[in-house]
């Protein structure tokens, strides 16, 4: 089923994570294996933020195979040696679990070979990579997530997120949304649905030199609509095409260091409810992760079947 | 059943070694057995006996419990307070009741209810009163998709915009909207009777097999199946009376409404009861 939300603040800094965390939490019962923030915060102008994982988490009801710290360790070693290799220079670094990482960095060359080369440690996996994003997924509750990484003293202006409930990819890091949009920066998405053409797209993208972590359906969108602007198409134009060209029930969101916006497939099989006002744009799978934000009586409602709705900061 | 004869393709292979014929449900409906009209749990109330319950803290469990409670005490009005968008409130009563919502309600709200009359201050999430029998609820602002899905009777009005799929696989009863309706709006509809007084999303209409809809602003697109038909003074006599009782779209002109019907005939209508394929509606 899984369930999604996101939020935007128009003009205005909040603590985006702890609001994010309790609109997921509200629809836990949608999707409890795994719950995933995308959080834009104050970031730094110059240094991008690097999420990555080395393994995974390996706890009850995750489908990860178990491995020891000292391997962690020693991949972690390999990263930072890739980073002097590419000439990045880290700013700081945190280590959130054994597994997850937290690098500020300065760069000035091209994103995809940066991935290309960190990703060839073995089970390391870039989550974001950004001026702002923080990509943060793991196996729990939101409320889990949220204590485990310190989302709640996020501070930012929007962000997207998903609960998940497993179906056809195993319950895992790699396979939890959010998923960044793989070369580009500041790109996330969540979804809700499947996607029956999957594996045409992913071969198709794959053999444009486009790279997928996972085997969820969900990664494609990711996929799909960074290589779309990677030929200079606009992200809400990119959105369109997805329409037509992603076969499917869906319903998904994307976020960029300064917009949000969501797209429903033409069939309109899953849910989504919109709040607009002219400060705040909350969106969810049900109502009651808007009513965590706003309890008052609102006017809210379901976008129509192939509408793409596209805000700015 | 198919009637199948002796010396036919399929008798002659062995397929067969009876034939078939009449219906298969051949247990009617008797309006005359006191039965038909007994619930356990029906409950005596007075309209007059009113109160008020906050749902704030309450699972919704806690408040459908709540609710059969207050009808055993004899309470006829009951006013639920804060329902904050909480998933399947006030379902299953087969009871008459005056049921207000002051807020909204999430997915599933008011399914398989069967004589209440319920109005809703706020918004409904997906698939509210769902499997609908009887009775009357009345949405002051917006509603989800599958709004009304499988009623089979009562009076379902929404002043605000429906999502998609509404009335899908509906076998009765009506359903009113003031403002716009999604896709897929009378989705393999069996019975009864869709008003819109907006606009109607694509596919209008598909898979229907019975049933009628009146739309008064533009159809994005027809289903499969769907036809428009000619628009009778019965049509506009109907129309009148029900927006009327409905309270909504009293300025409405209903002679300028599109008519919908399904342009397919179902293998064996013809040998249903009419009472029963009217009955509905």
């Amino acid at each position: 089923m899984c369930g999604i939300a996101g939020l935007i603040h128009k003009n205005k800094t909040v603590n985006i994570g702890q609001e994010l965390q309790d609109m997921l939490q509200a629809l836990k019962h949608r999707g409890p294996d795994s719950t995933g923030f995308a959080l834009y915060g104050e970031g730094h102008d110059d240094n991008f933020i690097m999420r990555f994982k080395v393994g995974e988490n390996v706890k009850e009801g995750s489908s990860a195979v178990n491995e020891g710290s000292e391997i962690y360790d020693s991949r972690k070693a390999q990263v930072d040696k890739c980073l002097i290799e590419l000439g990045a220079e880290v700013v700081s670094e945190e280590q959130i679990t054994p597994y997850s990482f937290k690098y500020v960095l300065k760069y000035d060359e091209d994103l995809m070979e940066f991935s290309k080369k960190i990703e060839s440690v073995e089970m390391t996996e870039i989550l974001s990579i950004g001026k702002s994003l923080e990509l943060v997924k793991d196996i729990g509750d939101a409320g889990v997530v949220s204590e485990q990484y310190g989302l709640n003293k996020i501070k930012g202006t929007h962000g997207i997120g998903h609960t998940r409930m497993a179906t056809e990819s195993g319950v895992d890091i790699r396979s939890a949304h959010p998923f960044w949009g793989y070369p580009f920066s500041d790109v996330s998405v969540v979804h809700n649905g499947q996607l029956t053409n999957y594996w045409n797209n992913r071969r198709a993208l794959e053999n444009k030199g486009m790279r997928f972590m996972s085997e969820c359906d969900s990664e494609l969108i990711a996929v799909y609509l960074a290589e779309k602007m990677r030929k200079g198409i606009s992200l809400e134009e990119g959105m369109r095409d997805s329409l037509s060209e992603l076969d499917g029930v869906f319903t998904y969101l994307v976020a960029t260091k300064d917009s949000l916006g969501m797209a429903k497939d033409t069939m309109a099989a899953k849910p989504m409810v919109l709040y607009e006002s002219d400060d705040l744009i909350a969106l969810g799978s049900e109502e009651i992760a808007i009513r965590t934000l706003l309890p008052q009586e609102i006017d809210t409602y379901d976008p129509y079947d192939g509408e793409v709705k596209v805000w700015q900061i | 059943m198919a009637d199948l004869k002796k010396g036919s393709k399929a008798d002659t292979m062995g397929l067969h070694s009876e034939a078939l014929k009449g219906r298969t449900q051949q247990v009617f409906f008797d309006s005359e057995a006191a039965e038909n009209f007994y619930y356990y749990g029906a409950y005596d109330v007075d309209f007059n006996k009113r109160i008020e319950v906050d749902a704030q803290d309450l699972t919704c469990r806690q408040l459908n419990e709540n609710l059969h409670s207050l009808m055993n005490e004899g309470y006829g009005t009951v006013v639920v307070k804060n329902p904050a968008g909480k998933h399947s409130l006030g379902v299953g009563i087969l009871n008459k009741l005056n049921l207000i919502f002051e807020g909204s309600l999430g997915y599933f709200g008011v399914g398989s209810i069967d004589g209440p009359t319920v109005r809703i201050t706020g918004r409904v999430g997906w698939s509210c009163a769902e499997n609908m029998l009887a009775g009357k609820v009345v949405i002051e602002k917006n509603a989800g998709s599958c709004f009304g899905a499988a009623i089979r009777g009562g009076d379902l009005i929404c002043k605000g915009s429906v999502g998609a799929r509404t009335g899908i696989d509906m076998k009765g009863g009506t359903i009113i909207i003031g403002g716009d309706a999604g896709a897929f709006t009378g989705f393999m509809m069996q019975r009864g009777r869709i008003i819109i007084l907006g606009d109607a999303g694509a596919n209008l209409g598909d898979s229907m097999y019975d049933g009628t809809m009146f739309i008064g602003g533009s159809i994005k697109s027809l289903g499969s199946d769907a036809v428009e038909a000619e628009l009778t003074k019965d049509d506009i006599s109907w129309l009148k009376r029900k927006l009327k009782v409905a309270e909504i779209g009293s300025n409405f002109d209903v002679s300028k409404m599109t008519k919908v019907v399904s342009g397919k005939k179902l293998w064996n209508y013809d040998a249903l009861e009419p009472t029963e394929r009217k009955g509905a509606i």
